[in-house]
């Protein structure tokens, strides 16, 4: 009975699909609101609300709200200060709003018939793109040229150091792809997931006898299938700030 | 026929999988390891064990991104 209808109606790919909501074109360009900037938008607006509502009573005991902010600052603010060290608090800012936006992408995808907006490359390529360009910059403009030592890590023998060099250069290029790719497949596969062992629930029971009593179990294994994926949103979003912050480290403290 | 061996390298690259397994299986039995040892200095070492599970997990997925480039692009 698996005949091709029952499985288009669960295409696991169709969820990724783009549809313009707002279309507009400048110059050729397609500059369409999208369902995608739909949901960058509500998820930055989501950020930005609770933040300034859990900032507008601040309190000597803090409430429910303005613990919550300030656990999510301290967190982040710990997590700079163990990579990069007190000056690396000077990039709060960025870390903190990059973990808070990619943070509430990934929940908000968790959500049904909601956009993953993190589940299509090219945003996380412009993020990752943004953090990597910070690094050259600001690298070139606080040390100069004395950047370039962390191509040439400390301690290496003069034989070794240009295999090294070439090897740490290959290593700095692939930065700004796997940290992308990394976020992209992630939430890509964890969604594709959900939706094919959710397809089996509705296949097996449209099957229909024996094989329609079989269906509770991949109901059950979803259920812990959307834990795990709630697991990694969070995971993904401290592994994008925390090599973020890494990544930084070198444009502060080069040569190790 | 070049249009099938497409599909066996893109299931080739599936390989880095048991790479990035051992690797991020090793990450973690190491880190417990240690933490059972020494409980105290275990919070501690949470953001290098993040770090090295994202670093080896990243050789995986460029196996993954190669299969995506020879079943999408080439």
């Amino acid at each position: 009975m698996l005949s091709y209808v029952s499985f288009a109606a669960t295409d696991p790919i169709k969820q990724f699909e783009l549809s313009e909501i707002v279309p507009l074109e400048v110059g050729g360009l397609n500059l369409a609101f999208t369902n995608s900037s739909l949901f960058m938008a509500l998820g930055a607006a989501l950020v930005c609300g609770f933040l300034a509502l859990a900032s507008s009573k601040s309190e000597m005991v803090p409430g429910r709200t303005q613990s919550l902010a300030e656990m999510t600052y301290q967190f982040i603010a710990g997590m700079i200060r163990d990579t990069i060290g007190e000056d690396g608090l000077r990039f709060f800012p960025l870390v903190f709003s990059l973990f808070a936006f990619i943070l509430m992408a990934n929940m908000l995808g968790m959500f049904p018939y909601f956009f993953t907006t993190t589940s299509h490359i090219i945003v996380n390529f412009a993020l990752a793109g943004l953090v990597i360009s910070i690094v050259i910059l600001y690298g070139f403009w606080r040390n100069g040229f004395k950047f370039l030592k962390i191509f040439a890590p400390s301690g290496v023998p003069a034989a070794l150091l240009p295999l090294v060099a070439v090897i740490e250069v290959f290593s700095f290029v692939s930065r700004p792809i796997s940290l992308s790719v990394r976020l992209f497949a992630n939430m890509l596969a964890g969604h594709i997931m959900l939706k094919v062992f959710a397809g089996f629930i509705v296949m097996l029971a449209g099957a229909g006898g024996a094989l329609a009593l079989l269906s509770p179990l991949p109901l059950i294994l979803t259920v812990a299938v959307v834990a795990l994926e709630f697991l990694v949103a969070f995971l993904q979003a401290y592994v994008f700030a925390i090599l973020t912050c890494v990544y930084l480290n070198d444009a502060l403290h080069p040569g190790h | 026929m070049e249009d099938g061996l497409k599909y066996v390298g893109a299931g080739l690259a599936c390989f880095a999988m048991f790479g990035a397994a051992l690797g991020v299986g090793n990450i973690f039995s190491s880190y417990l390891d240690a933490a059972m040892r020494n409980p105290s200095a275990a919070p501690q070492q949470f953001g290098n064990l993040i770090f090295g599970f994202a670093v080896t997990e990243a050789l995986g997925i460029f196996g993954f991104l190669i299969a995506i480039l020879l079943l999408f692009v080439v």
